[in-house]
């Protein structure tokens, strides 16, 4: 019998395979986990990270990195808990402003022909600078319906479920299915052949960035429904996290090569790896590096399959 | 080309030009006092990033991707591990330097080692390790705070001859780093691997091991930084390195270091450590918060950068 997975398969196979194993670990550990109350509580947290981490993955698909992501998010999290509330109107036009000004980024990284790293990482500094004008200390308040929105009680699967398999598949649309989506990880691929093509690569990247601002501000919006409050450092980690979820996802940093799927799959299972540990009851001093350590498990997983793959195409 | 004229050529020139007319901005307010204590404060604190920052200079020159993610990680590990080994006492000091560069090698190793067994990016492999060594600080220092040796307090925060001794310490590690650098050729090694990977291994440089030590020195410098950072500051605390992890690639970046790896400048790196904290005292002269201050450095940057980028795009 000849059964070949193709190579997308296999990519999203692996980030499915850890997050199922995990998800085993945790409910053999903690029975009680396998409820409606319990899962919404496992994953609660990982939609605003699921979210940001498709807004990174769309500036990796263009062959950049976004440095700014967290102090972004908490940027928006601080409109979201002032003026979205207090004034919508405002609230949105700032909103709106602030994916414009994402898309802008893209344009002069494109024209002047920066390096992403540097552009954002100065970026990093304004967003957290406003954020800090917004809510020098923590307070405000999340509107209400963003409120009603993050603890809406869906039948037959909690809110967490849903949401994350609502934002996978509207990734996956976006990202594999539209010829927007095609034409953004064909300039990650070859820019000049998308060039050569007819198409601009300036509106590519102005679309990748501008889509990338529009998930963040929902991460951000999400957040603060999940918080009810806001802080300029609410979501400084984000940064990291979402790169981490991206690569965990089967996407990678060069080649346009990614998979919403996939990272929103790592958002979870990055999640997830907090709940585990507490379970294992190791001390919280070792929650941060035991996701460090997850992330090395997943890599290695990943190498050796690439070369069993690599070794039964040999044959 | 006249002198004048070929010292504008200098990548690094802009940051220093950059770093003065700042400096006059402040002096010029403050009516020439404290011009002495300002200046003493900036090379203190512009000390700590430039030697994190020479690290990271020597990591980002190899090359498109490479980048040390657990510079903030390294730092707090060494200062807390130091201090708790020396714990006060004035004949533990060579130990704990001891100690501190130790951890650098272990972090730099096993930095390395994912980058080469799992062939993962170094940005992610720099990170997870950076997660680990996150966790073994919080571990390790249980939110204690144990004060330095009495002499070593003493040598970080006073002055020879007028000259802050963090400031001298930096200018040692710069030294030997420009020799690296410039005069051997480790440091021929690393700008052809940062050029071109695949000819520098055509050319039987041995890439690996050039990779290795290069990443390997980029953790002990940050290691040895944490530790003068958490002697500096009376004890080490648990967020003592977050804020050198974007200062650390700022500076590297505005002392006119290609980020695209391969061509590289030790005096950039003073000139934009100088720079970045003198516009933080500049606008705290002028009486702005920390808002505006943050989002006026991050300004800063990107035009720094947009001006570094079309000089050198005019000059290919």
């Amino acid at each position: 019998m000849t059964f070949r997975l193709s190579s997308d398969t296999m990519r999203l196979a692996i980030p499915a395979l850890s997050l199922t194993l995990l998800l085993a670990a945790v409910f053999w550990l903690q029975p009680r986990a396998m409820s409606y109350v319990g899962l919404n509580l496992l994953f609660n947290l990982a939609v605003p990270i699921a979210l940001a981490t498709i807004a990174q993955m769309l500036v990796m698909a263009v062959n950049d990195l976004d440095l700014s992501m967290g102090t972004f998010v908490s940027f928006v999290a601080c409109v979201t808990a002032t003026f979205l509330r207090d004034a919508p109107v405002i609230g949105i036009l700032i909103l709106a402003g602030a994916i414009a000004s994402y898309a802008a980024i893209g344009v002069v990284i494109h024209l002047r022909s920066l390096p992403s790293i540097v552009v954002t990482l100065g970026m990093s500094f304004v967003w957290g600078g406003l954020a800090v004008l917004l809510l020098p200390a923590p307070g405000g308040q999340s509107p209400d319906w963003v409120r009603w929105l993050m603890t809406v009680k869906p039948p037959l699967a909690p809110m967490a479920i849903v949401a994350s398999v609502i934002i996978a598949v509207v990734a996956h649309l976006v990202v594999m299915r539209s010829s927007l989506g095609v034409l953004i990880r064909g300039v990650g691929g070859n820019q000049r052949s998308v060039e050569r093509a007819g198409w601009s690569i300036v509106a590519a990247r102005a679309a990748a960035y501008g889509l990338a601002g529009f998930f963040a501000v929902l991460a951000g919006v999400a957040l603060v429904g999940l918080t009810t409050s806001a802080d300029a450092n609410i979501a400084l980690r984000y940064t990291l996290l979402s790169i981490a979820g991206v690569i965990l996802g089967g996407g990678e940093f060069i080649g346009g090569r990614v998979s919403p799927i996939g990272a929103v799959i790592g958002a979870l299972t990055l999640t997830l790896a907090g709940s585990f540990l507490s379970f294992l009851r190791i001390s919280p001093d070792w929650q941060i590096g035991a996701q460090g350590a997850i992330l090395i498990i997943v890599l290695a997983l990943r190498l050796m399959l690439n070369r069993l793959e690599k070794r039964e195409k040999r044959r | 080309m006249s002198p004048v004229l070929r010292l504008f050529g200098k990548p690094w020139i802009w940051s220093w030009l950059a770093a003065f007319v700042v400096w006059f901005l402040t002096v010029t307010v403050s009516l020439g006092g404290g011009t002495l204590g300002l200046s003493q404060a900036a090379l203190t604190f512009a000390a700590f990033s430039i030697i994190v920052g020479i690290g990271q200079m020597f990591v980002i020159t190899l090359g498109p991707g490479n980048i040390d993610l657990s510079v903030p990680a390294t730092m707090t590990l060494a200062g807390t591990v130091a201090l708790k080994l020396m714990n006060v006492e004035n004949g533990m000091i060579l130990p704990g330097v001891l100690v501190a560069i130790v951890i650098g090698l272990v972090v730099g190793l096993c930095n390395y080692s994912l980058i080469k067994a799992l062939r993962i990016p170094p940005i992610i492999a720099t990170l997870s390790v950076s997660f680990i060594v996150q966790s073994a600080a919080i571990w390790t220092n249980r939110g204690l705070r144990i004060k330095p040796p009495s002499l070593l307090a003493d040598f970080t925060t006073s002055n020879t001859f007028g000259i802050p001794n963090v400031a001298i310490v930096a200018l040692l590690i710069s030294i030997f780093a420009w020799f690296l650098l410039e005069k051997t050729i480790y440091g021929r090694w690393i700008s052809a691997i940062g050029q071109s990977m695949p000819a520098a291994r055509m050319a039987g440089i041995p890439v690996d091991g050039t990779r290795l030590v290069t990443y390997l020195f980029c953790a002990v410098l940050a290691s040895v930084a944490g530790y003068l950072l958490a002697c500096f500051s009376g004890g080490a605390a648990l967020n003592m390195g977050s804020e050198y992890l974007l200062m650390s690639i700022a500076v590297v970046v505005i002392g006119g270091t290609a980020v695209a790896g391969g061509d590289s400048n030790v005096p950039g790196i003073w000139g934009a450590s100088l720079f970045m904290f003198l516009v933080v005292s500049m606008l705290n002269t002028y009486g702005l918060g920390a808002g505006i201050r943050l989002i006026m450095t991050g300004l800063i940057i990107i035009s720094v950068i947009m001006l570094a980028g079309g000089r050198r795009a005019g000059m290919r």
